[in-house]
């Protein structure tokens, strides 16, 4: 094993775990605010389809950006079912991911993709048309930094979406733990009533967490597309949003800790891959795609058993709408 | 005078309920009012309403002079009136800082923890109160979250200060240093609100008390111009006595031997830490104490629906500790449940099928197979007259009774020997007259205290110190898990009581 070997395996091990961190770092938000987004994977394949078409129509940054609109859309219709209709945040979750899983499907049919491309730019040559791969985001490495042996591959060579995710990792955490905002959205999360008995709007708080855990689930999306793996095929996200609801729990819903949760998640894929190469493990690939239904079904056991949450510190009004007059 | 709050005609509607018609309200700079009546009176919503949580549908709201709308508690603060609830609206894994200043605006953006906990010291201070603002609110006793509470108001600046039923989880001693706290805030020109439907307290800490009753006001009155009795009359509608005439019978034989019994809670926590209790037949013993010191625990495992960890409830000799529900029932124990509601109806069947929710699987109103419903109707009628049931009809749902009707059905059902035509060997009452009116309150009592004499061994759990104190022969002070102390009625007086409460054993406890 050379240095090589050992500074790529770090390599992907932080680009793949940034898909992870990004869509953890809203989740932990909407969680900490008691709403449990449950779509994480229909929003991040949202993303990644949309970033898949903008890419090709306009460029990435325009790409990047739709698709946290996209998002935050998306985050928005939850917030309407589950703040403010009030209903079951497991189901309405859910519904939302079979909704983004369905919706990308579209894309994979090269007609409706012609179709689009063509609307949003008439002047695309023929070739783009039809692709069903998109310009990766080109690695940024950063000056003097990344000629360090080892740590300067593993931190400081990659796309703007990485250290992207670094800076709002450190920024959501000191938000969270030092500011008023961040007081605010973990006391609705803990006890809306009372916040609501101190002036605190209840569902404004939950509106904006539950918007802005979708605007990270569809970047995460699209970070995965053309920041990691542009290739189109159906379903191309796999169920790493089910991994990143796993994360948050793992991350006991701090920012910081999601950061080294993301990088052992991803490392454990990184690493598998690498194992594939040398012939090892050859049965891991079912293994790795039966990872998010288990990750899930231990997600929601733990999030529906009282005692559990309480052992590890789940915010205590997680996954329970609030309604003022009883 | 200056008034610092005026409600003029306060309308406020529930489905199904007026809870407040046309009430009048005031509150002076510097005084200290009471608003007392029974639960379900209107008092908590009518202050709701002062506090925003609800909008009234008619009626104006003046605070100093000046009328005005709120439509939420943060329009209610911003005018400087706070509210304590009944219960504690507190975040436990916060610390008492993060508590007081959550909704602050002026604590800035970044929140500066040194400067505030310094401010907030001072203040505790200022009130004769020490308190780490850093502490965790799980660490604290109930007087202490209290005053994290009224801190949380006073932080604020708040004027008008409206304390909902305080005392209900506070110790005597307790009570004592909250009532010292509120006359001081009273001196320095706040006003305060005081709900409560005891009247000692009134009488304690009031400067004028205002009464209501099925959602009217019926008086309002200096304190000092009034007595108990008055006061109660008002309340309740009639004249009421205070005192119960209970011929003494002579306790002979056990009718349950508790001995070491311990248990875990539901967090898994060890609540009943060693109980040892004996309830003699013609008997009743009395157990109070602070909610949450494992009473509850307590009658569930002797009900059958908590296990035992360890120790023996004997009952004529047989162990009966881990034994199923349905075997200590037919050993003779009855349990009325906490919250009727909750654990003790089936609030969509009718009153005959809760009547006979126990006996319909024994002779005679059952031949093994089969329900002989013409037995049970006929026995029906006899209970509904006997128990004073007040329904349309037996197959009226139960969710449709009032709560006093509820006790009654529940208490027919546990008490009338419909099982084996036998009175219970053991009665297990969990706060039963937690909620009811004082006609319902003095049913049961009567009711109790007749089994008593007929040969029932009671053990009745109460939190209203002075009910324990009218109807036992003898009282058990409960806490952490243990029984403190143990005392015949008039042996040993209030001051001593809470202390006991508190944990300290003044008197042995066998």
């Amino acid at each position: 094993m050379s240095i090589q070997w050992v500074e790529q395996v770090l390599q992907l091990t932080v680009q793949m775990g940034t898909v992870y961190l990004l869509a953890s770092l809203g989740e932990i938000y909407a969680e900490r605010s008691g709403v449990l987004n449950l779509g994480l994977e229909g929003m991040m394949i949202m993303g990644a389809a949309t970033s898949f078409i903008f890419s090709i129509a306009y460029g990435h940054l325009p790409a990047i950006f739709i698709a946290a609109v996209v998002g935050a859309l998306m985050g928005f219709i939850l917030s309407i079912l589950a703040v403010d209709m009030k209903l079951n945040q497991v189901i309405v979750g859910l519904a939302l991911t079979l909704l983004g899983i369905g919706l990308s499907g579209f894309f994979t049919f090269p007609e409706i993709r012609k179709n689009i491309l063509l609307k949003l730019n008439p002047s695309l040559p023929e070739e783009m048309l039809l692709t069903q791969q998109a310009e990766k985001l080109p690695e940024i490495p950063i000056p003097l930094f990344s000629n360090i042996p080892i740590l300067g591959k593993m931190l400081f060579s990659h796309n703007v979406l990485v250290y992207f995710s670094l800076i709002f990792s450190i920024l959501m955490w000191f938000i969270l733990f030092k500011t008023r905002i961040g007081l605010t959205i973990r006391s609705v999360g803990e006890n809306p009533s009372m916040a609501d008995s101190l002036g605190v709007n209840v569902y404004m708080v939950r509106r904006a967490t539950t918007i802005i855990s979708g605007a990270f689930a569809s970047l995460a999306g699209a970070y995965f597309f053309i920041g990691f793996h542009p290739f189109w095929r159906e379903g191309v996200t796999a169920g790493r949003g089910f991994i990143a609801l796993a994360l948050v729990i793992l991350a006991t819903w701090s920012p910081l800790r999601a950061i080294l949760g993301a990088y052992l998640f991803g490392g454990v894929e990184t690493f598998q891959y690498r194992l594939q190469l040398f012939g090892l493990g050859a049965q891991s690939p079912y293994f790795l795609a039966m990872l998010p239904y288990i990750m899930t079904i231990i997600t929601l056991i733990i999030i529906s058993t009282e005692s559990i949450k309480k052992k590890i510190g789940a915010p205590a009004s997680l996954g329970i709408p609030y309604s003022r007059e009883e | 005078m200056t008034e610092l709050v005026s409600l003029k005609g306060i309308v406020k509607h529930f489905p199904g309920v007026l809870a407040n018609d046309n009430v009048d309200f005031t509150l002076r700079r510097g005084e200290i009012h009471a608003l007392l009546g029974e639960n379900g009176a209107g008092k908590t919503t009518l202050m709701n309403i002062l506090y925003g949580l609800y909008r009234p549908d008619s009626g104006e709201i003046y605070i100093e002079g000046r009328r005005i709308e709120i439509s939420s508690p943060r329009d209610a603060i911003k005018l400087g009136v706070g509210m304590v609830h009944q219960n504690f609206k507190l975040i436990p894994s916060h610390t008492i800082l993060e508590n007081i200043i959550l909704g602050l605006k002026e604590v800035g953006f970044i929140i500066n923890y040194k400067k505030i906990s310094e401010e907030i010291r001072k203040l505790a201070e200022s009130y004769g109160w020490r308190i780490n603002p850093n502490a965790y609110v799980w660490q604290l006793t109930a007087g202490e979250k209290q005053q994290v509470e009224l801190l949380k108001l006073l932080y604020r600046d708040a004027r008008i200060l409206i304390l909902d039923e305080p005392t209900s989880v506070l110790t005597l001693q307790e009570c004592r240093i909250l009532f010292q706290a509120l006359k001081r805030m009273a001196r320095e020109g706040k006003g305060i609100i005081f709900i409560t439907h005891k009247l000692d307290e009134v009488f304690a800490i009031s400067d004028r008390v205002t009464v209501m009753r099925k959602g009217r006001v019926v008086i309002t009155k200096e304190t000092s111009k009034t007595d108990m009795s008055e006061l109660a009359q008002y309340m309740v509608g009639r004249p009421v006595l205070f005192s119960i005439q209970k011929e003494r019978t002579q306790p002979s034989g056990e009718a349950i031997i508790i001995k070491n019994l311990k248990a875990f809670n539901d967090k898994g926590v060890l609540a009943l830490k060693g109980v040892d209790l004996v309830v003699k037949k013609n008997e009743i013993v009395g157990v109070i104490g602070v909610t949450g010191n494992g009473q509850q625990e307590l009658v569930e495992v002797i009900a059958g629906l908590r296990k035992a960890a360890e120790g023996s409830i004997l009952i004529d000799g047989i162990n009966i500790a881990n034994s199923s529900p349905d075997r200590i029932i037919e050993l003779g124990v009855a349990y009325i449940p906490p919250e009727p509601l909750k654990y003790s109806i089936a609030p969509n069947l009718t009153i005959v099928d809760n009547l006979f929710m126990k006996a319909y699987r024994y002779k005679p109103y059952s031949n093994g197979i089969l329900i002989n419903w013409k037995k049970i109707y006929k026995k029906a009628d006899e209970l509904i007259k006997n128990f004073q049931i007040i329904s349309p009809s037996l197959s009226t749902k139960a969710k449709s009774l009032s709560g006093g009707n509820l006790q009654r059905l529940i208490l027919a059902r546990e008490l009338s020997g419909l099982i084996g035509d036998k009175i219970p060997k053991l009665i297990v009452a969990a706060y039963p007259t937690k909620g009811l009116d004082i006609g319902a309150t003095e049913f049961v009592h009567k009711t109790l205290i007749e089994y008593s004499r007929k040969g029932s061994g009671i053990l009745f759990i109460s939190e209203d110190i002075e009910e324990a104190l009218m109807i036992s022969d003898r009282v058990a002070v409960m806490h952490d898990g243990r029984i403190v102390g143990i005392f015949k009625p008039g042996e040993v007086d209030m001051e001593k009581i809470g202390l006991m409460m508190a944990g300290v054993q003044v008197v042995p406890a066998i």
